[in-house]
């Protein structure tokens, strides 16, 4: 090749880029609401393209002339939201609808992303429906409202019941504190070689689920924090500052070491794997070479018929338990709760239309259609009600009835850099290298500078 | 000059008509190069967040402080040159070099077949070659099946030595380049050269040591400055096998960058880091001109 070759090639490729965007058509059709979601990584995993695929056919009926656009975003958690809000930024790229999770939609809604729902919501007859901390998981600190929740999760422990046969441990197995939890991990490490005793996420690689499934669960179930906003172990909602780590985070943090440093976790290398809540769900579990698992309740969506790990006899095979309190203090067991909402971007050409597209995915039937799909927990009492809602699906009723002991996260604009300065705290023990001591003073120290200073100290 | 004098004044005009066609593409080259690396040195100068924030503001300075107080960063800054290093610099320089002069000497058969094997390598898009070579580190991967199979103890290379990992890759890569590089340079030594020193009873090594290497000076030091800003940048090689992994052992600057910009949302700051990075290259490019300049 010339020299001068590669020189020609580029040129040519650039300005032919440079053609096509300029051709492409950037406007908006009045017609056509965009949809933007996060589709699995799993490509067997289309639960929700299906329930999307149905809605867009009902609201095409519905609604002469209309259209759909379906504009799915798949990426693994933390670069949804990257692809997401960068998307929201421009009035060309913005969908019409975005699927928003409730850890970052403060986050958003600060930077002026989203429109707030409010004249909608009160002439909307199905609002009143919703339970009342579902309504708040999606308001601003102006107090005006952004999404619509279409569920919400709960977490606790996933056990195989034949695993814990093998090592001679209960059937219908609930541990009191967390020792219970270690020595039952102990036991199974003892007597049944091979396996994993126990999963708790961990590091920067699993994101929030490491934040939220693995550390926060053993946060909120420390001494001197009980169910309620006001003993939020991580913010301090009076003085809207955040709090150092203090002996509860310490304790969470040792108890992360003592699973991996014992072995009685996955091996290091599978935990920071990105990709390893995957494995935990689609083989781990299914082959009885996990024995518990600190996971949400959105498990069995990936068990489902045509969820491409169909597994039917999970809830026979798999049993469950709240996560306890550290001493078991009341109330005795602890759970998380999240969830997404649907949103509307500031910048959508279409807002009524979109809007009228959550009118489709919230009539009562289509709301519990969507639930018992992905294993969500319902946000709506009158679902809630329904036994055909709570029969659907093993599980559900133990699941939702955590809701009564859960706690929501301090989802504030800095809770995203918090949340990150917790996994790398807990990727520190994880892999010895760090103190439990070490790994606080470095959160203590990050929190400092993700939050510009608001900081109680310890 | 001298035909600029011979011309007069005359010429003159003409000249300034003839810089006008050029206009077009100078404008173009203000509005697409220019534009976006002075707007990017105004976003290092300000907060901006990709969310989080309603309003972005000017914080001076800042950024750069905070860059350098930041473990991390200092942390990306060493593996970074570690990296370029031991890539570049010895990886694929010295064994560019190795190749060229060894296919100097190789039949054509053996030429184009360790040239085609090499150049098959570079041609390979990033991503690709991080496959491969993720497919080739990891746990249960080739060089491990290797090793097993001649008994030698083996260990997971990403997670234990995830720097050299990388490295070894970039050098897998990137050598092909050096070696173009270098066989150009090696053929344009005069033959006469070579043979009176061989006539004058110079050895192998003595040859490489006082003609070789002075008569291709030039290319050596053209070399080394586009290997290192090209390895400076690397970033999809080292994201598709690591993600910068396990902890930060392999977060090179690049990777602190993205992670910074589009993990932690932070725009501004991400920003002044990438002028950091471009201080970093430039540093390299200065030591280079240097080793050029003494020749002419």
């Amino acid at each position: 090749m010339r020299p001068t070759a590669p020189l020609l090639v580029a040129t040519v490729l650039v300005a032919g880029t440079a053609l096509t965007a300029c051709g492409s058509d950037s406007g908006s059709d009045p017609d056509v609401v965009k949809v933007s979601y996060k589709q699995s990584m799993d490509n067997s995993v289309k639960v929700m393209d299906t329930y999307l695929g149905e809605m867009t056919k009902q609201f095409e009926k519905a609604n002469p002339g209309k259209k759909v656009k379906l504009v799915p975003i798949k990426a693994p958690d933390s670069e949804y939201y990257t692809k997401l809000q960068q998307m929201l930024r421009s009035s060309k790229t913005a969908p019409d609808l975005v699927y928003e999770d409730t850890f970052l939609i403060n986050s958003d809604i600060t930077s002026g992303y989203l429109k707030p729902l409010d004249p909608y919501l009160n002439k909307w007859k199905e609002w009143p429906n919703f339970i009342d901390t579902a309504k708040a998981a999606a308001k601003g600190e102006d107090g005006k409202t952004y999404g619509v929740p279409d569920g919400t999760d709960t977490r606790g422990l996933w056990f195989s019941k034949a695993l814990f046969k093998k090592a001679g441990l209960p059937e219908d197995w609930q541990p009191k504190n967390w020792d219970e939890v270690l020595d039952a991990a102990r036991t199974i490490k003892e007597k049944v070689p091979g396996v994993t005793p126990l999963n708790v996420y961990t590091g920067k690689p699993a994101g929030e689920a490491a934040t939220m499934q693995g550390f926060q669960m053993l946060l909120y179930g420390t001494e001197g924090v009980s169910t309620g906003a006001d003993t939020d172990p991580l913010y301090d909602a009076k003085s809207k500052k955040w709090v150092q780590g203090g002996q509860g985070f310490k304790d969470a943090l040792k108890f992360v070491e003592t699973v991996y440093k014992e072995k009685l976790g996955p091996d290091v290398e599978d935990a920071l794997d990105p990709n390893f809540g995957t494995t935990v769900r689609g083989s781990l579990l299914p082959k009885e070479k996990l024995a518990i698992n600190l996971d949400g309740s959105w498990l069995p969506q990936d068990w489902q018929e045509g969820a491409g790990h169909e597994w039917p006899t999970w809830s026979k095979e798999l049993g469950l338990a709240a996560m306890p309190t550290q001493n078991g203090q009341a109330p005795g067991k602890v759970s998380m709760s999240g969830g997404w909402t649907w949103s509307i971007p500031s910048k959508a050409a279409n807002p009524d239309l979109a809007f009228k597209f959550i009118e489709t995915m919230q009539t009562k039937a289509n709301a519990q259609k969507w639930y018992i799909a992905n294993s969500g927990i319902s946000v709506r009492e009158d679902v809630a009600k329904d036994p055909a809602y709570v029969k659907a699906q093993p599980g559900i009723k133990f699941f939702t009835d955590l809701v009564a002991t859960t706690h929501y996260r301090p989802a504030f604009p800095a809770y995203p850099k918090v949340s990150v300065a917790i996994q790398e705290a807990m990727e520190g023990v994880t892999t010895g290298d760090a103190s439990v001591d070490d790994a606080a003073k470095g959160y203590d120290e990050e929190l400092e500078s993700a939050t510009n200073g608001e900081v109680i100290k310890k | 000059m001298k035909t600029a004098h011979r011309g007069g004044g005359p010429r003159r005009r003409p000249r300034v008509l003839r810089a006008l066609p050029l206009t077009p593409a100078v404008l173009v080259m203000l509005a697409f190069l220019a534009g976006p690396i002075g707007y990017c040195v105004y976003l290092a100068f300000t907060d901006l967040q990709l969310t989080g924030q309603a309003e972005s503001s000017f914080v001076g300075f800042d950024n750069f402080l905070d860059a350098f107080g930041d473990e991390d960063f200092l942390n990306a800054v060493w593996l970074t040159l570690v990296f370029t290093v031991l890539s570049s610099l010895i990886g694929q320089n010295t064994l560019g070099l190795g190749l060229a002069l060894l296919m100097q000497r190789a039949s054509k058969a053996v030429r184009t077949l360790t040239g085609g094997i090499v150049i098959t390598a570079w041609v390979l898009p990033e991503v690709v070659a991080g496959f491969l070579l993720y497919a080739f580190f990891k746990r249960d991967g080739t060089l491990n099946a290797v090793l097993d199979w001649l008994h030698l103890p083996t260990q997971n290379w990403l997670f234990a030595l995830p720097i050299l990992a990388v490295s070894f890759a970039n050098v897998w890569r990137g050598t092909a380049f050096s070696m173009l590089v270098y066989s150009a340079a090696l053929n344009e030594i005069p033959k006469e050269i070579v043979e009176s020193a061989q006539m004058d009873g110079a050895g192998g090594l003595r040859r490489l040591w006082h003609i070789t290497l002075p008569m291709i000076r030039r290319s050596i030091g053209t070399n080394l400055m586009l290997n290192t800003l090209q390895t400076l940048s690397v970033f999809g090689l080292i994201w598709v096998m690591t993600r910068g992994g396990p902890g930060n052992d392999s977060q090179t600057l690049p990777l602190y960058m993205y992670e910074q910009a589009f993990q932690n949302s932070m725009i501004g700051y991400a920003t002044a880091v990438a002028l950091l990075l471009l201080v970093v290259g430039s540093l390299f490019s200065v030591v280079y001109m240097r080793l050029l300049r003494t020749e002419i």
